[in-house]
C-alpha cells in the first residue's frame, strides 16, 4: 500500500502567549512541531504499511525549516520526506496550499492513501484535506477515529460525529483526515533517528509541479487577512467563599438566568 | 516582491514588527525590514502600519470575479444541516445571524435544505428567518455524504448566485463545504465567531480566532462570490420564530446522477452514553485529573441530570482512561462555548483552556488555590470538589423544582 501523509509545522501553540502590557504575541523560544493531529497520521500510515507491507511518503508544504518536521515523520517508520517549498507558494490561503499539494501529490505517482491530521493546530480550519481531495477528485473521509477493514481496492472506516459516529466505506485512493483517538503515536527508535539523520529529503519546486501560476501563492488565494487582533483576556473572577451550602446557594442564585 | 516597506513612509514605530505572526520583520536604522524567507504574505503588517508604509500587492487573478460579476451575486444562503430529518440548532443560529446582515445588505435570506421528507419542517425555517427554502430532496440524498451533497450545493450556487453562503462548524459542516469551496473556486474562512458586513465595501468581514484562540484574524474574500464561512455553535443567536413570517419554497431536483457517491455510509451508530451533545450544550459540567478516578464522574453525571447539561472531560482524564475521547475538550478534543461550563477538578492548562475560554460564565472548582483554571473563571470555588459538587447538586435540584 502506497500511503501519503500530508504534514504542517506550527509553532507550538501551548508556548504562543500574549504580552499583556504590549497585546502582542510572545515568540521567544517558540518551538516548530509536527501538527500535533498529524502525528496520528504519520502513525497511522506506518501502522498500515507494517500490516501490509508498502511505503510511506511525507509531504510537506513549507519553507525550508520544514525539513526538520519530514525528518521526525521519518523517525517514527515513515520511508521518504518531500518538501514542497518555493517563494511562489507564500501567501498560500487553504484554496491555493490545497491546489499546490495536489499538485505536488500527482508528482508523487501511483498512490493508495493519502492520510492526513484533521486541522492544524495554528489555522484550525479543516480545510486542507478535504481540499485535496476535492482537486484529486477522488473520494474523502474526514474525522476518522478508526480503520476497521483493509480490502484490495477499499476501506471501512469509523468517521467520528458529535453524536457517534458513521460506519463508512470508501474506494481507494481516498483521502481520510483522522483524529487522535485512531492511535497512540509512537517515540522514534534511536535507529529511525539515525535513519531520518540520514535521510534524503526531495524538494519539489514551482518548475517541477506544472501548476498554473495563477492560482498558487497570493494570487491563488481568494482570502485575505484584513487585520489581527489579540481577543481581550479573561481574568480572573470572583472567588466564592464560605461554608460549602452557602457557596451553593450563592452560585444557584448567580446562575438562575442562565439555566433554562 | 509582492511585499515592500515604502522606506519614505516609515518611521520605524515597529507597530508592524507586533503585527507580525511570523517573526519576519526587524527595525534596523529606524526603517522596517522585512526577512522575506520568514515573511508569510499574510498580510498582517498592511493595516498595522498607521503610515501606510507597507504595499502589499495581490496579483490580479484572471479566476477573481469582475467587479461586473462580483454584482451579479445576490443574497445570503444558509446550509440548514439535517440529522435523520431533524434540523439542526445552528442552523436557526445562522438563519438569525443571516437576517442580521441581511439588513445591511438589503437582501434576502435562503436556506438550502438538502434531505429526503423534510416537509414538516420548512414552516419553522421560515419562522426563524428564511426568506426562501431551496428544497432539494431525494431518497439518495436522506442522510449526509460529501459527494452528492457537494454536487448539489455547488449545482445551486452556480445557479443562483448568493452573494455569501454560511454553514455550520460541525463535523458535517467543515467537511462538505471545504470541499464546494474548492470547486468553485472562492474564498472560505473556518469556525468564524463574528460576522458582520463593511459599511463602505459590503462585503463580509468574517472573524475567526487562530493559535488556540491566542490571536483573532479577521478575512475577507473580495473578489470572489459567494463569500463561504462555517460558524461555530452557539456563538450567534436564533431569531424568536414568528409564525406570521411568509416565505417560499423553492423545489430542485438534479439529474441523479449527481446523487451518486463513491462512499458508501454503511451505518451510523449513536452513543447515548451521554444524553445532551457536547457542541450543542447550554451548561457543560467537566472533570479533569482531580476526579481521581472514572467511578467519580458519576458525581458530575448527577449534577449534569439535574442541569440538564452535557459531562465533559479534560485531557488528562481521557488518558487514563476514565472518560471516552468523544468527552475530551481542548485543544486535541472538541472546542465548545457553552453559556456556562463548570470544571472540575481540572487544574487549567493552556491546552484546556483554548477549547472552554470563550464559554460565558466558567466556574471552576479545585482544590488548588494557585491553579491556572481560576484565571479565567468567572467565579471559582476552592476546595474539595466531593463535597462541593454534591452539595451544588442537591441546591439546583431544591431551586429547579421550584
Amino acid at each position: 500500500m502506497n500511503i501519503i501523509v500530508c504534514i504542517k509545522q506550527v509553532p507550538e501553540t501551548t508556548e504562543v502567549r500574549i504580552n499583556p502590557e504590549t497585546n502582542t504575541l510572545i515568540r521567544e523560544g517558540v518551538k516548530s512541531i509536527i501538527n500535533p493531529f498529524d502525528m496520528y497520521a504519520i502513525e497511522e500510515a506506518v501502522r498500515l504499511k507494517e500490516k501490509f507491507g508498502g511505503k510511506v511518503t511525507v509531504l510537506t508544504m513549507g519553507p525550508p525549516q520544514a525539513e526538520a518536521a519530514l525528518r521526525e515523520a521519518i523517525s517514527m517508520g515513515a520511508d521518504d520526506g518531500v518538501l514542497v517549498c518555493d517563494r511562489a507558494f507564500a501567501g498560500s490561503d487553504t484554496w491555493a496550499t490545497s491546489y499546490t499539494l495536489s499538485g505536488a501529490i500527482r508528482k508523487l505517482g501511483e498512490f493508495d492513501l493519502i492520510l492526513c491530521g484533521k486541522q492544524a493546530s495554528d489555522g484550525d480550519t479543516a480545510q486542507v484535506g478535504p481540499g485535496i481531495s476535492a482537486h484529486l477528485d477522488i473520494p474523502q473521509v474526514t474525522y476518522v477515529k478508526k480503520i476497521e477493514e483493509v480490502k484490495e481496492k477499499s476501506m471501512r472506516v469509523e468517521r467520528m460525529l458529535e453524536e457517534g459516529y458513521e460506519v463508512i466505506e470508501t474506494p481507494l485512493p481516498a483521502v481520510l483526515t483522522v483524529v487522535k483517538e485512531i492511535n497512540e503515536p509512537r517515540i522514534p527508535s534511536l535507529k529511525g533517528m539515525m535513519r531520518a539523520k540520514q535521510a534524503k529529503i526531495a524538494t519539489l519546486a514551482q518548475k517541477d509541479l506544472g501548476l498554473d501560476p495563477q492560482q498558487l501563492g497570493l494570487s491563488g488565494s481568494p482570502t485575505q487577512v484584513v487585520k489581527i487582533f489579540t481577543p481581550p483576556q479573561r481574568t480572573g473572577g470572583e472567588i466564592l467563599k464560605g461554608e460549602i451550602p452557602e457557596i451553593a446557594e450563592r452560585l444557584a442564585e448567580l446562575l438562575r438566568s442562565e439555566i433554562p | 516582491m509582492p511585499i515592500q516597506i515604502i522606506i519614505e513612509k516609515c518611521t520605524g514605530c515597529s507597530l508592524c514588527v507586533k503585527a507580525c505572526p511570523f517573526d519576519a520583520i526587524r527595525v534596523m536604522d529606524k526603517k522596517a525590514l522585512i526577512d522575506l524567507n520568514k515573511c508569510n504574505l499574510c498580510g498582517a503588517c498592511v493595516p498595522a502600519c498607521k503610515f501606510k508604509a507597507v504595499l502589499l500587492e495581490k496579483p490580479q487573478n484572471a479566476a477573481a470575479h469582475s467587479a461586473e460579476e462580483l454584482k451579479s451575486y445576490k443574497g445570503i444562503w444558509v446550509f440548514i444541516e439535517q440529522k435523520k430529518g431533524k434540523v439542526q440548532p445552528v442552523a436557526y443560529e445562522l438563519l438569525g445571524k443571516a437576517q442580521e446582515l441581511a439588513r445591511s445588505l438589503h437582501c434576502q435570506v435562503s436556506g438550502v435544505f438538502i434531505g429526503h421528507d423534510l416537509q414538516d419542517q420548512l414552516d419553522e425555517l421560515i419562522w426563524h428567518g428564511a426568506d426562501t427554502v431551496y428544497l432539494v430532496e431525494a431518497p439518495e440524498l436522506a442522510n449526509f455524504q460529501d459527494e452528492p451533497y457537494t454536487n448539489v450545493i455547488v449545482e445551486l450556487i452556480r445557479k443562483y448566485k448568493p452573494e455569501i453562503f454560511l454553514c455550520g462548524a460541525t463535523a458535517i459542516g467543515r467537511s462538505l463545504i471545504s470541499r464546494v469551496a474548492i470547486q468553485i473556486k472562492t474564498g472560505l474562512t473556518a469556525d468564524c465567531t463574528a460576522l458582520d458586513i463593511d459599511p463602505e465595501r459590503k462585503i463580509l468581514l468574517q472573524t475567526r480566532p487562530a493559535f488556540g484562540g491566542n490571536i483573532m484574524a479577521t478575512i475577507i474574500s473580495p473578489n470572489y462570490r459567494p463569500q463561504m464561512a462555517t460558524v461555530r455553535h452557539k456563538v450567534m443567536q436564533p431569531m424568536q420564530p414568528d409564525k406570521h413570517r411568509k416565505g417560499k419554497v423553492i423545489r430542485e431536483s438534479f439529474d441523479p446522477a449527481l446523487y451518486g457517491s463513491r462512499t458508501k455510509l454503511l451505518d451510523i451508530i449513536e452513543e447515548v452514553e451521554s444524553l445532551v451533545n457536547l457542541a450543542e450544550a447550554d451548561i457543560i459540567v467537566s472533570g479533569g485529573r482531580g476526579m481521581g478516578g472514572p467511578e467519580n464522574f458519576k458525581l458530575l453525571e448527577e449534577l449534569a441530570h439535574v442541569l440538564g447539561a452535557a459531562v465533559g472531560s479534560s485531557r488528562a482524564a481521557v488518558d487514563a482512561g476514565w472518560m471516552p475521547y468523544s468527552h475530551q475538550v481542548g485543544q486535541t478534543g472538541r472546542t465548545v462555548a457553552p453559556k456556562v461550563y463548570i470544571a472540575c477538578g481540572i487544574s487549567g492548562q493552556i491546552q484546556h483552556l483554548v477549547g472552554m475560554q470563550s464559554s460565558k460564565i466558567i466556574i471552576a472548582i479545585n482544590k488548588d488555590p494557585d491553579a491556572p483554571i481560576f484565571k479565567v473563571a468567572t467565579y471559582g470555588i476552592v476546595g474539595d470538589l466531593f463535597q462541593i459538587v454534591p452539595a451544588l447538586t442537591k441546591k439546583f435540584k431544591e431551586v429547579l423544582r421550584k
